[in-house]
């Protein structure tokens, strides 16, 4: 899909109305914009991926897996320029691309079709070691979860396994709304790190705070950015 | 002669040499064929630990990268308890892969249930776009195994068994081969079945087709071995009546009755050996040839 409409100038400012036109609301509650200063802040000032490069074999690649509530998602993506902002009134429409999970196949720049949970970080570590296999290894794979979604057991196959191989180029992180049903303070930083990951912990409402666990160097281990916001209602 | 899973290691070990595509994903079983493999390609045999969830992710994401991943364990731990991923990580994310399995029905009976998984190919199905072979010796699995590295971003299933007949044919793959011509019907005999079926149907007016590529399903050879009585046997070695529905879509358009033998959904909770296994499920050659006498007008 190729567009000749996009917008690659728009700021974090302007995310708010992009939204809008998803969500008709003029104003987005904690829950909507969870995600939206953790993914703005990586495409922003992180991510070596771009509009022009979405097929790039050597780009980052961020993988969402919590793939529910991705309004924000989406609008940093339009806003970034790889799709055009016409498209986010349809959101959810029977002939738009943008559904209520992304669909790879269907959006410009998103780099797997998620909604189930427990998907995106096993999808994670296949693509840290593909890239690694094709001799592309200053990419590095993103992968953005939720704390409930840590709930699938799914996720500590791949947790262990990532942190026995050092898989220093995965980045996984986790935003942290207390939406798990059962949980533990610290529990999940700790579950990380007692796997050998290299782990960090900040206001995900912080931009530079999360710029700076974003790019903390972490050699020989995987890396993850706990990022807090506001608990779940 | 070695087999079909020894074959699997030495053939895809030396794919590996040739194609740097190609990467091997397993969770402890099979690991053992591989050391060579494994030293020579650090980055493309991977061994996740005993995790079926993440063999299959991580196969989904190799293959994201333009990787093409071969994946290896038993059916039970390829195809049941990580279906999901096998529905989301290759098909939804619109990229392929090969899944190979082994210890499909019945290879281990000692093992019991938790070892078997006949419902693999007919769970494959609820599925767009898998094609999946089932060798009966271990030279056609070899010929399916290359066949399956070299197909594209297919996503292929190859169902590899201790089972196997006595000698190898000379397969294409997505053909069915006509081993014997008769008249009264047609009897479809899937890989390792084949012995028996030629032993069961000794004496009988059938003709013969040897399946080793099940998807997509040859129909235009079953149309044209058919002839003026539309009775069609299939002799499967897992879920009895797997294909039958494929049968039915190959022969829309005419009279056709299909009697659908393999393996039962009731547990047989029996140890023991394939043989006895075998015997104890209708599908040795003698139960066999009864119930496709039985069947035929």
């Amino acid at each position: 899909m190729t567009f000749t409409d996009v917008h690659t100038r728009y700021g974090y400012d302007d995310l708010p109305r992009l939204m809008s036109l998803m969500t008709g609301d003029e104003k987005h509650g904690p829950a909507a914009t969870s995600t939206l200063d953790v993914v703005w802040v990586l495409y922003d000032r992180v991510l070596r991926v771009s509009a022009e490069g979405t097929e790039a074999p050597g780009r980052d690649r961020f993988l969402l897996s919590k793939g529910h509530g991705p309004m924000a998602y989406y609008a940093v993506l339009a806003a970034k320029g790889f799709f055009p902002e016409s498209l986010l009134a349809g959101f959810g429409a029977y002939d738009s691309p943008l559904g209520h999970h992304p669909d790879r196949v269907l959006v410009p720049g998103v780099e797997i079709s998620s909604g189930s949970l427990g998907h995106g970080l096993p999808l994670a570590v296949g693509s840290a070691l593909g890239l690694r296999a094709r001799g592309l290894s200053g990419a590095a794979v993103w992968v953005l979860l939720g704390d409930a979604e840590l709930d699938e057991g799914s996720n500590h196959e791949a947790i262990a396994y990532a942190g026995a191989m050092g898989l220093e180029r995965l980045h996984a992180v986790v935003v942290d709304n207390a939406s798990a049903g059962h949980r533990r303070a610290g529990g999940i930083a700790a579950r990380f790190e007692a796997t050998g990951w290299s782990t960090a912990t900040v206001d995900g409402r912080d931009h530079q705070a999360l710029y700076e666990a974003y790019t903390a160097p972490h050699p020989g281990r995987p890396h993850v950015v706990v990022a807090r916001v506001e608990a779940k209602v | 002669m070695d087999t079909m899973r020894e074959r699997f290691a030495s053939v895809v070990s030396r794919l590996l040499d040739d194609d740097p595509r190609l990467a091997v994903v397993l969770a402890e079983i099979g690991k053992d064929g591989f050391t060579d493999a494994a030293r020579a390609h650090p980055d493309r045999v991977i061994n996740v630990g005993i995790r079926e969830q993440l063999l299959v992710g991580v196969g989904g994401g190799l293959a994201l990268t333009g990787m093409r991943p071969i994946l290896h364990t038993f059916a039970s731990f390829l195809v049941e308890r990580p279906f999901e991923q096998v529905k989301l990580d290759f098909g939804h994310q619109g990229v392929g892969g090969v899944l190979v399995s082994a210890a499909g029905s019945y290879d281990w009976p000692a093992g019991g249930y938790t070892h078997m998984a006949p419902g693999d190919v007919a769970l494959l199905d609820t599925l767009d776009g898998w094609t999946v072979h089932v060798p009966g010796h271990p030279d056609e699995a070899e010929t399916l195994l290359r066949d399956a590295a070299a197909a594209g971003d297919d996503s292929v299933y190859v169902r590899l068994s201790a089972h196997s007949n006595s000698a190898p044919r000379d397969i294409v793959p997505g053909r069915f081969l006509t081993v014997r011509e008769g008249r009264r019907g047609v009897v479809i005999a899937v890989g390792p079945m084949l012995d028996g079926v030629l032993t069961a149907v000794a004496g009988l007016d059938v003709t013969v087709l040897y399946a080793t590529t099940v998807r997509p399903f040859d129909g235009p050879a079953l149309r044209s071995a058919i002839g003026e009585v539309g009775d069609v046997v299939l002799v499967e070695p897992y879920l009895a009546g797997t294909s039958a529905g494929a049968v039915n879509d190959a022969l829309a358009d005419r009279p056709h009755r299909v009697l659908g033998l393999g393996i039962p959904r009731r547990e047989l909770r029996r140890y023991g050996t394939i043989d006895e296994h075998l015997a104890g499920q209708g599908m040795d050659p003698v139960a066999l040839r009864e119930r496709i006498s039985a069947f035929l007008r």
